[in-house]
């Protein structure tokens, strides 16, 4: 796969915007003074070590964890604890989980119609033709009915997004989408995730799949101890990796 | 006619006559396993209600009920409550003065007190990661509690919930002592008349065994129903 255009125009506005962000754990702090802008239609890959604040960082963003310092721009919206209706944010705000994390009661149309339901307060029949329509798009219409328990690794990743995606985001987050499957299944995913990019999401992706960054991701952003040390288009992130600890992650990374 | 045999119809005779407190003891099990049910979410409730001033009483007041035993709850209930005045001139009197009310209602603070606990935990054995989920599609609070929390935590509750109902089952018997005439108090007068303990209190084991094997049995079709998507 070639590398795509940038989704993005140069001067598109900025949809995300973190500035001087720190988040303490106690006494640790996960995140160091995160400067980071996300113009509309841009994707991003952030990549890193174990331990390195990605999650922290892109779960601040949807404010599944609460910074400490510094300012969080989403969509327009203030991330404070003042905020009335971080609901709201949310709505605009996919997330798809390294562990699925579907509702393991609900069958898998159910799992899609939920959030629509309740907090759009869209009708059953509309509804389930946009749950359909999203699960012939992540290429698994005939699951509908069966509960996530009964389907593979691979196959529950893709509900997760079709899930997220019919709350009509203007963002999608992914932490690690692909870490907890079987080598087999990790491409019907990523191939997901790449349509979904040429479709003009804002996209912000945590993967060590560096096929997929060199293909689909405008900007590579490299973090590492809380801190984001390197930013790059992918050609220039791989090719000429500018700091030491850069180029460290990337021959181990790129050895296996 | 042998002594076995003999034993052997007495078991049967006492049957009967044991079952004449049947109605009471399954109305006794009804009425506060749900008002038990109601009283312990309202407990769960407070609980993790996240506020304090509401945890703390519920806290003090399981603590309280589930440490001391119940028969000194059904005592101090009946015959404790009747020697305050306030209590004689309030309306709960109409409850109170009657053994019944006083059994149902320490049945059902007991329960309570046991049952919140459990649904506690099931409350607690719900993943995080699947709240997360629900909080980033834009689920509101309630929401997730309703339709995330509840489902999965009565799920993981069921097992032991069915063994408190047992439990409740068991300790109707308790209210005997206040004069009410369930399934053990007339097995009590049935052995004053025959003086024969062994027979009638078998013949009242094998009833209590029928039942709660029909509990169990109940519950195990609930669970199996609940967990319907756990199976392939
Ligand atoms: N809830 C928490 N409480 C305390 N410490 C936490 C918490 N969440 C994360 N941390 C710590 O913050 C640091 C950053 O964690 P984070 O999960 O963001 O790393 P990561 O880059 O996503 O790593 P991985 O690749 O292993 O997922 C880690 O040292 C982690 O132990
Ligand atoms: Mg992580």
């Amino acid at each position: 796969m070639s590398n795509s255009e940038p989704n993005s125009e140069p001067n598109a506005e900025p949809i995300i915007v973190l500035k001087d962000v720190d988040k303490f754990f106690g006494d640790f702090q996960a995140l160091k003074k995160i400067n980071l802008t996300v113009k509309k239609g841009e994707r991003i890959v952030v990549c890193g070590p174990s331990g390195s604040g990605k999650s922290t960082m892109i779960r601040c963003i949807n404010r599944l964890e609460q910074h400490n310092a510094g300012q969080i721009t989403v969509a327009g919206h203030v991330l404070t604890d003042q905020i009335k209706d971080i609901d709201a944010v949310r709505r605009e705000v996919g997330m798809v989980f390294q562990n699925f994390n579907l509702f393991p009661h609900l069958s898998v149309i159910d799992n899609l119609m939920l959030a629509p339901r309740l907090v759009r307060n869209t009708g059953k029949i509309e509804a389930r033709e946009k749950a359909m329509s999203l699960l012939e798009r992540v290429r698994i219409p005939e699951q509908a009915d069966k509960y996530p328990s009964q389907l593979s690794g691979g196959q529950q990743q893709r509900v997760a997004i079709a899930r997220a995606l019919c709350m009509n985001p203007e963002i999608m987050l992914f932490d690690e989408p692909t870490s907890a499957l079987d080598p087999e299944m990790i491409s019907e995913v990523l191939e997901v995730m790449t349509d979904l990019a040429q479709d003009g999401m804002t996209m912000i992706c945590v993967t060590h799949e560096m096929g997929f960054a060199r293909s689909v991701a405008d900007e590579v952003v490299f973090m590492d101890e809380g801190e984001i040390v390197e930013r790059n288009n992918p050609e220039n992130f791989f090719n000429n990796p500018q700091h030491q600890r850069t180029k460290l992650f990337l021959s181990q990374i790129l050895a296996h | 006619m042998t002594p076995v045999l003999e034993s052997l119809t007495l078991i049967i005779e006492s049957v009967p006559q044991i079952l004449m407190g049947f109605g009471l003891t399954l109305q006794l099990l009804f009425l506060s396993g749900i008002l038990g049910l109601i009283l312990a979410i309202l407990l769960l409730l407070m609980r993790i209600s996240g506020s304090a001033y509401l945890s703390a009483p519920a806290m003090v007041y399981i603590y309280v009920f589930r440490g001391t035993p119940i028969l000194v709850q059904i005592f101090i209930i009946y015959h404790g409550l009747a020697q305050f005045e306030a209590i004689r001139e309030s309306i709960f009197w109409a409850i109170l003065r009657e053994p019944f009310g006083c059994g149902v209602l320490a049945l059902t603070l007991n329960t309570g007190a046991y049952v919140s606990e459990i649904l506690r935990g099931g409350v607690l054995g719900v993943e995080r990661g699947l709240l997360e989920a629900g909080a980033a599609l834009g689920l509101s609070k309630r929401h997730r509690f309703i339709h995330i929390t509840t489902p999965i935590a009565v799920r993981l509750a069921i097992p032991a919930y069915s063994n408190d109902v047992i439990s409740l089952m068991k300790s109707t018997a308790l209210v005997s002592t206040i004069t009410l005439l369930d399934m053990m108090g007339y097995a009590r007068i049935v052995y004053a008349e025959t003086y024969a303990p062994y027979e009638v209190f078998t013949s009242l084991m094998v009833i209590y065994l029928l039942m709660t094997w029909i509990i169990q049995r109940a519950f195990g079709l609930f669970e199996r129903r609940m967990s319907r998507h756990i199976r392939q």
